[in-house]
């Protein structure tokens, strides 16, 4: 197999981990890649490397390709998920305020209950609420606006979402310019670390299985490149599975730690993989099961109907045509890229590349190449389900 | 400029309109940029090199956390940030602006003005512009800030070499130290021998003096 260096640009999150990983502990190398990491300090500019072609792939908030694909967040080029790197992994918190004022009211910061945790917030706010997220386009902002809405929270009369760099998020928060932030690990513990903020919930108590970090390419580039971007598939996938083994959680942590990649501490990083949160400057701690997920319940397959879950929020937020919307995000993650990538590698493959989103209760076994694939848990906290092939839009 | 007596311009009507008109132009020629930069000295500098297009009035914004409404506030035609300030991602939101009075803003990427692009990117600096705005009226100020921060981006890479081969010194003295002490040879033999050694294993020096800094500071 011929060597090739791929230019691959990453935000540093704990999310980057499967780019890192597969560098690192030689998945690239099997498959004779060697991948050139490029750290970029923020998601617009990650997304200008990527369509201007200083980088061939990059880890990209999975609404993002979306977006793009419906005209939105003017970048020019159509960009393409070949591969979903992660699914869940954010975390919500409030500032010192909030925190006091629902503790008040009784709130015992279970950090598992969208609904309770949710009521709580609404009664606690004073005015709009003002949340800070990293990105417009981010399964951070889009699981904000269904969770609230559902509640009853009047989106966007009720809810300022604004953009803060994760970096600044605990000191927007201080600064009292935002009430409380959806973000990425580790950035909602170093709030914490750091005696700003007091975690609510876990992303993943409001989508149970929310695709959030893509592999975007641009689309010339996958249809020029097949086999690079299939190695590059399969290097992803090999260290996903790594990832989902406990036994490598503390070297994962160590990994990520390195200046090149986080420059930040393990033990930050650790509480992130291992599920042990600190929810409280005062300590509380919460466990989370699967808080981040690189493979499990084929948590890498690019589901055509979660790119058109999140073309449906998009589309009735920023009133633009509903079935239009539907239409232009069928291609943007390429399930058709990722079989065939994955064709014969042992990794079982769904039979179909669109689901109901938001319809298993629990753990279930589903119609598979090899007859052995169970999809994970992925309702949503208020047990409504989209069915994109169903979705006829409400006038 | 005092305003004409209206008798004496009786005879000259078209004069005055015409100045008039001329006024009204300059004014909504007069282009508002936004730069959005921490550091007071660059910020200077590109403020004088934008001075010089022309017609343009220039707020400078620290990228504080609330730069958003700080935009909406100077309500500039044109924003130009650093490429690789994190804030960028708050002009991202701008994007999305639908209220009445906001103006949509987006990044610039027009398709006949793609070479224009990619020269500001490889450059280091982003524009952000209201809809509408005319390619032509971006371009010099586009062609300024270039300039400038093309000037920028060589006196950082200068000052990153420098560092660089700084550090790279240190380790590559620190490693000679330990071969002196352990082989117990003179300096310049130390030296060969670590030249020799990256040379047979293709690697740089440095690199081979960090391998055996590390390994040192593991095994003591």
């Amino acid at each position: 197999m011929k060597g090739a260096v791929l230019s691959i640009g990453f935000i540093p999150l704990v999310d980057a981990a499967p780019l890192i990983v597969a560098q690192e502990m030689g998945f690239a190398a099997q498959e004779g890649l060697a991948l050139n990491l490029v750290r970029a300090p923020s998601w617009s500019r990650l997304r200008d490397m990527l369509v201007f072609g200083q980088v061939d792939a990059a880890h990209m908030l999975s609404p993002v390709p979306v977006a793009s694909a419906l005209g939105l967040g003017g970048a020019g080029t159509t960009l393409s998920a070949i591969s979903v790197l992660s699914v869940n992994g954010t975390a919500i918190g409030v500032n010192a305020a909030l925190a006091e004022r629902m503790h008040a009211a009784g709130h015992g910061f279970g950090f598992d209950d969208a609904r309770v945790a949710g009521n709580a917030l609404i009664a606690a706010a004073r005015g709009p609420l003002r949340i800070g997220v990293p990105f417009p386009f981010s399964m951070h902002a889009e699981l904000l606006y269904y969770w609230l809405s559902a509640l009853g929270l009047p989106a966007p009369q009720g809810i300022d979402i604004r953009t803060v760099p994760p970096p600044l998020m605990a000191e927007a928060l201080k600064a009292g310019d935002i009430d409380a932030f959806c973000v990425g690990e580790p950035w909602g513990s170093i709030a914490v670390e750091q005696g700003a903020g007091t975690l609510l919930l876990p992303g993943k108590a409001i989508w149970a299985f929310a695709p959030e970090k893509v592999l975007a390419v641009r689309d010339q580039w996958a249809e020029a490149e097949p086999e690079l971007s299939a190695r590059l598939i399969r290097a992803l996938w090999q260290a996903g599975r790594w990832l989902a083994d406990p036994a490598s959680r503390v070297l994962t942590a160590e990994l990520l730690a390195r200046p090149e990649y986080l420059d930040l501490a393990p033990e930050i990083i650790d509480r992130s993989l291992s599920g042990a949160f600190t929810i409280s400057p005062l300590g509380v701690q919460r466990r989370v099961d699967g808080f981040v997920n690189f493979h499990d319940g084929a948590a890498n397959f690019p589901w055509r109907s979660q790119a058109q879950w999140i073309a449906w929020q998009l589309a009735a937020r920023t009133g633009l045509d509903r079935a239009e919307a539907l239409a232009k995000a069928a291609h943007v993650y390429r399930a058709d890229i990722y079989r065939a990538a994955m064709a014969d590698q042992g990794a079982d493959l769904p039979g179909a590349s669109s689901k109901i989103e938001g319809s298993i209760e629990s753990n279930t076994p589903v119609a598979s190449d090899l007859g052995r694939l169970f999809l994970d848990r992925d309702v949503f906290f208020d047990r409504r389900i989209f069915d994109p092939d169903a979705a006829i839009p409400e006038n | 400029m005092g305003v004409v007596p209206i008798a004496r311009a009786f005879r000259v009507p078209s004069l005055y309109i015409q100045f008039l008109a001329g006024l009204h132009e300059w004014m909504i020629d007069l282009l508002s940029i936004a730069v959005v930069e921490n550091d007071k000295n660059r910020a200077d500098l590109i403020i004088e090199s934008l001075n010089a297009t022309g017609n343009v009035q220039v707020n400078v914004l620290s990228s504080s956390n609330n730069l958003a409404g700080e935009i909406h506030e100077c309500n500039p035609d044109i924003v130009l940030i650093d490429i690789s300030n994190p804030s960028r991602d708050t002009l991202e939101a701008l994007t999305l602006a639908t209220g009445p009075l906001q103006r949509p803003v987006a990044m610039f990427v027009d398709q006949s003005s793609e070479s224009l692009t990619r020269v500001a990117i490889e450059a280091g600096v982003s524009a952000y512009v209201v809809d509408g705005l005319q390619p032509e009226r971006l371009k010099p100020i586009l062609d300024a800030a270039v300039t400038r921060f093309n000037m920028f981006n060589r006196m950082r890479t200068e000052l990153e070499t420098t560092k660089r081969a700084l550090e790279e010194r240190k380790v590559i003295d620190r490693a000679k130290g330990l071969i002196m002490k352990a082989r117990g040879i003179e300096e310049d033999a130390a030296y060969a021998l670590l030249r020799k050694t990256a040379m047979d294993q293709g690697k740089r020096m440095a690199d081979v003096a960090q391998a055996l800094v590390t390994a040192a500071s593991l095994l003591s």
